[in-house]
């Protein structure tokens, strides 16, 4: 139960940290708040030969609003600031609704946003926002820069379309969509620990009342951030009523999420649980589109 | 490898030398005898070891001390010098019999304290949601809110913290 030896670096700039990350490639992890990575290294699951500490760089750790009206977070803001970041709050309220979900508070005092995507636990609630709202990953190297979208960055468990030596910096934020309503719910059998299944949903309305655009993202029922696109496009141009909220649920539930039983959970009541998640957080994303409320309600 | 550690704990400068992969509860009770620190299940899920990271609270399990370098720590014992002069947070857990064993205590009593700082009044569920990272296995966490509400009062009562 303790973690096996490494070389320890901890730049003191993002150039300085990309070089290293050259130097080691496959060798090199990063540790940046360390909430799983340290569990994994303890339990030496994880055992890295050299362990490059990212907690030096300040500059990675900011809330920026864009001219247009989105978010651009440095990967290593802790997930506490994101929590109470007024900017976040008033542009981005289903992140802000989101983070009191992300684990407990002392691990949300370490922990990054950008270490929470890299991990890619598919039971995490930031990569599944992330997807919901379309996020752009900033990736550097000493080769240069990229940007991912989030449903790309997401391959598979715990893995993500990073290279060694490569980092990631930022996570982009588009503008919240104009009068969208927003909803998101999870069952964990403690608050604070990993749900047995959660669901996001986002959608607009036209001026008839109509579903214009509809996204329905789940944590926990599949190897990485589920988007049920099929439920959603049913959705769309419709009214959203209680029998197309249960139809989409139901196709959701059915044909999209792939979930596997373990001790707390059986592929049936997750299933059941997409489906009774789906409907609460739809009624409640329309009614909050209907109050064309943003950032309460 | 061992790489150099100054750090502030509980008010005191601290220098060492270090293996990075010694963990931050690890120095505290091995290396400087911090044992009120306790270590429960070492993948941050008990919450037992919580100490204090620059007024945050933290796993002590999830840093290596290596990190904690020109930062300032606070354990559980810097609360008080024994038991004539018991923390009033103490002495709501004492009054309100918010432990048994005493296993969990001194990680609850550093999650509290910053909770209570920026939360003088908190409501059971906030109280609940605040301890909601530990563990306790033997008071089913009733008497636990108790002596929260008791210690806030108290902490209220005489302005300190």
């Amino acid at each position: 139960m303790k973690p096996a030896p490494f070389a320890y670096h901890a730049p003191d700039s993002l150039e300085a940290a990309l070089e290293l990350a050259a130097r080691h490639g496959p060798d090199a992890r990063c540790l940046a708040g360390g909430q799983s990575l340290v569990p994994a290294m303890n339990f030496r699951l994880v055992e890295p030969t050299v362990l490059l500490d990212l907690n030096q760089l300040s500059e990675l750790d900011y809330v920026k609003e864009t001219r247009q009206g989105g978010l651009r977070i440095g990967a290593m803001t802790r997930q506490r600031r994101v929590e109470r970041d007024p900017a976040i709050a008033r542009l981005c309220p289903l992140l802000a609704d989101v983070m009191p979900y992300v684990a407990h508070p002392q691990i949300r005092n370490r922990g990054t946003v950008g270490g929470s995507m890299v991990h890619a636990d598919p039971a995490a609630e930031l990569p599944v926002i992330a997807v919901a709202l379309n996020a752009r990953f900033r990736v550097r190297s000493v080769e240069g820069e990229r940007s991912v979208d989030a449903d790309d960055f997401f391959q598979g468990l715990f893995t993500v379309d990073l290279e060694p030596g490569e980092v990631l910096v930022e996570v982009e934020i588009p503008p919240w969509p104009a009068g969208a309503g927003w909803s998101f719910q999870e069952v964990a059998r403690r608050h604070g620990d990993y749900a047995l299944a959660g669901a996001a949903a986002l959608l607009t309305l036209d001026e008839d009342g109509r579903c214009q655009m509809a996204r329905l993202l789940y944590l926990n029922v599949g190897d990485r951030p589920v988007d049920a696109r099929k439920a959603a496009r049913q959705l769309e141009g419709e009214r959203v009523t209680d029998q197309a909220i249960a139809a989409a649920a139901q196709t959701a539930a059915t044909e999209e999420i792939d979930p596997v039983a373990d001790v707390h959970a059986s592929v049936g009541y997750q299933r059941h649980l997409a489906r009774i998640l789906t409907a609460r957080t739809l009624r409640q994303a329309l009614a909050r589109a209907a109050n064309g409320s943003r950032g309460e309600g | 490898m061992r790489a150099d550690l100054s750090v502030t704990i509980n008010g005191q400068p601290i220098e060492r030398q270090v293996e990075p992969r010694l963990l931050l509860s690890d120095f505290l009770r091995h290396e400087l005898q911090l044992t009120g620190t306790h270590v429960g299940c070492e993948h941050g899920v008990c919450g037992a070891c919580t100490v204090l990271l620059d007024g945050q609270a933290v796993r002590s399990c999830l840093l290596f001390a290596i990190q904690a370098n020109g930062h300032e720590v606070t354990t559980v014992e810097a609360l008080s010098d024994g038991l004539e002069d018991l923390h009033p947070l103490q002495e709501g857990f004492w009054e309100a019999h918010g432990l048994q064993c005493g296993f969990c205590t001194p990680g609850i009593l550093m999650t509290l304290l910053p909770f209570l700082e920026e939360n003088p009044s908190p409501t059971d569920s906030e109280i609940r949601e605040a301890i909601s990272g530990n563990l306790c296995r033997c008071t089913g966490y009733q008497h636990i809110v108790d002596a929260v509400k008791v210690a806030a009062r108290k902490m209220g009562e005489n302005g300190r913290s």
